[in-house]
């Protein structure tokens, strides 16, 4: 839009700012690298294309073999190959985490927008809710939840959403109770924008960068949920492969077959990394908009 | 009458204490005439400036008493909806912090397009619109300072954009709150002689809203001194500036520094004096 040849934008900026940042850049490569994965696997399991091997596919001749030529990651107990289950399984992490921060950012938005703008007895009827909700252990209420309505992918991420959306209602509350008070929000409503607008057109864009940065944030905790769900066999039911559900199915074998859980182990463990190093180095580039 | 205010009463009532911020106050408009409200911080003029399309936060504000007439129509009955067609449209507001007063996300284009179409939705070639409006408040190459974000230009520039962007709307009265304090003193007179030569042009009406006497007498035909909530004095520019009658007034006046006037301190107000008549 802009016609000069670097935008301005503050938006523009912090993504300078965040592509000077080596360390930032890479862990948000690997992601790519590893979204691009997840969605290849995806449609694969659409079309039922199998690559190296059938991930599902039993030989029991071949069962806990340790990492070859034939099994880059080794079998497990049932001989299927770990590589292809890993691979065909690596969906389900990003998809959860993804939509599952998507829910939690919709609910939380709404939420802290209402309190944060109107204040006085909505925001502390609001708020004390949100302080109800966070008293609860939330992966029991997870778990409670899933139990009595039956583990399926849609079922995890709706829940997850629905109790991981206090913190992004809290951080939006702030951000608004600050921003509705700014001279430009003041502006707005002298020059007779609705409060809708208000709201969303001059107010939240503001708050839009930690935002951001806070869902980027959000991504690995719902991963690392459904990896628990998973493993507790909770989550996603075999024979579809997840993380979660391959270390649970190595778990026996812990000690003759170790590559049974450490390759789907770090594959959680790399995929959360990668979202970690990439919303601190999104934050950094974020904060030093104030600090400039 | 474009605007008549009459016995007007605010209050700022919370848990802690009422606060009498307007008190009894009627002074009125006619429409192309500018009028100026001067007074110290706290005598009661933004909050009046603000009642006048119902902007103060109720509570803890309270319209205690008093009638606003906008061509005729009371204020203070209105609706929400009637009253956001009149904030912008009709009446448009500039602040004292035009560097805080734009949305730093947007460019100068998207803020100003946004009021035109909300109030002007006839306009059919806003960019030309925009283009007209920067030109008018003299901003220089408005075919390309209409695409820079807020924090490209200078303060005197944004405080122009803010101008232009009130304008746009068309308004019949503009009120200027502070519209130069922000600003370093070659800057002020630059945007007060543009005040001054838009109101000429467009014929909008101007309430000028300052704490400064030495800025009013190039533009107001008339001044309304106000103190401690209440309107002290009032009347044509020039016999006030003449002929101070209340001793706030004349304390006042005697508070504008002049270029190698005398060697001596400048005055301050000594309220005690006044609170004791």
């Amino acid at each position: 839009m802009s016609t000069s040849p670097t935008s301005q934008s503050p938006f523009a900026r912090i993504r300078r700012r965040f592509f000077s940042n080596t360390l930032g850049v890479l862990a948000a490569l690997g992601l790519l690298a590893l979204t691009v994965t997840a969605a290849t696997f995806f449609a694969f399991n659409l079309i039922v294309v199998h690559y190296p091997a059938d991930p599902d596919a039993t030989v029991l001749g071949d069962k806990l073999l340790p990492p070859s030529k034939e099994h880059l990651l080794g079998t497990d107990n049932l001989g299927r190959d770990v590589l292809s289950r890993v691979l065909h399984g690596s969906y389900v992490s990003l998809y959860v985490g993804f939509v599952a921060v998507i829910v939690s950012l919709t609910i939380g938005v709404v939420v802290g927008a209402v309190s944060g703008y109107f204040g006085g007895w909505v925001d502390g009827l609001v708020m004390r809710m949100v302080d109800a909700i966070m008293c609860f252990p939330s992966f029991f209420l997870i778990l409670t939840a899933v139990a009595l309505l039956g583990p399926s992918i849609t079922n995890i991420i709706v829940v997850i959403g629905l109790v991981s959306w206090t913190g992004t209602a809290r951080l939006v509350r702030a951000e608004f109770l600050t921003l509705r008070e700014s001279e430009y929000v003041r502006a707005a409503r002298t020059l007779g924008q609705s409060r809708t607008r208000i709201i969303f057109r001059h107010i939240l864009p503001n708050a839009a960068a930690p935002l951001f940065v806070s869902a980027v944030l959000g991504v690995p905790g719902a991963i690392l949920t459904e990896a628990s769900l998973s493993y507790l066999g909770f989550g996603v039911q075999p024979p579809q492969p997840t993380w979660g559900n391959i270390i649970a199915d190595g778990k026996p074998y812990l000690l003759d077959a170790w590559w049974l859980i450490l390759f789907p182990g770090l594959a959680i463990m790399l995929t959360a990394l990668a979202f970690y190093l990439t919303g601190d180095a999104l934050r950094q580039a974020v904060a030093s908009r104030e600090a400039k | 009458m474009l605007l008549e205010i009459k016995n007007l009463s605010i209050n700022f009532e919370t848990p802690y204490g009422k606060t009498e911020a307007v008190r009894n106050i009627s002074w009125s408009l006619e429409a192309g005439e500018t009028l100026a409200v001067v007074g110290e911080s706290g005598s009661g003029k933004s909050v009046s400036a603000l009642a006048l399309t119902r902007l103060l936060p109720t509570p803890p504000a309270r319209y205690v008493s008093g009638e606003i007439l906008w061509k005729g129509r009371d204020v203070l009955k209105m609706k929400e909806r009637d009253l956001r067609s009149i904030r912008g449209g009709e009446i448009a507001y500039i602040f004292q912090e035009p560097s805080t007063s734009l949305n730093p996300v947007y460019t100068v284009r998207n803020q100003i397009a946004e009021a035109i179409r909300l109030h002007r939705p006839e306009v059919r070639d806003v960019n030309d619109e925009i283009r007209q409006a920067l030109d008018l408040v003299g901003i220089v190459d408005p075919e390309k300072r209409m695409w820079d974000y807020p924090h490209q230009l200078s303060g005197g520039m944004q405080q122009r954009v803010m101008i232009a962007m009130a304008l746009s709307c068309r308004p019949d009265l503009l009120v200027a709150d502070e519209p130069t304090t922000a600003l370093d003193v070659t800057i002020q007179a630059q945007i007060i002689e543009q005040l001054r030569q838009l109101k000429d042009k467009l014929k909008t009406s101007i309430l000028l809203i300052t704490h400064n006497f030495g800025i009013i007498g190039d533009i107001a035909d008339r001044v309304a001194v106000m103190y401690r909530g209440e309107i002290v004095e009032q009347g044509p520019t020039r016999e006030v500036l003449a002929n101070p009658q209340h001793p706030y007034t004349q304390a006042l006046i005697e508070c504008i520094p002049r270029l190698g006037a005398h060697r001596r301190r400048l005055a301050t107000i000594d309220h005690d004096a006044l609170l004791t008549p």
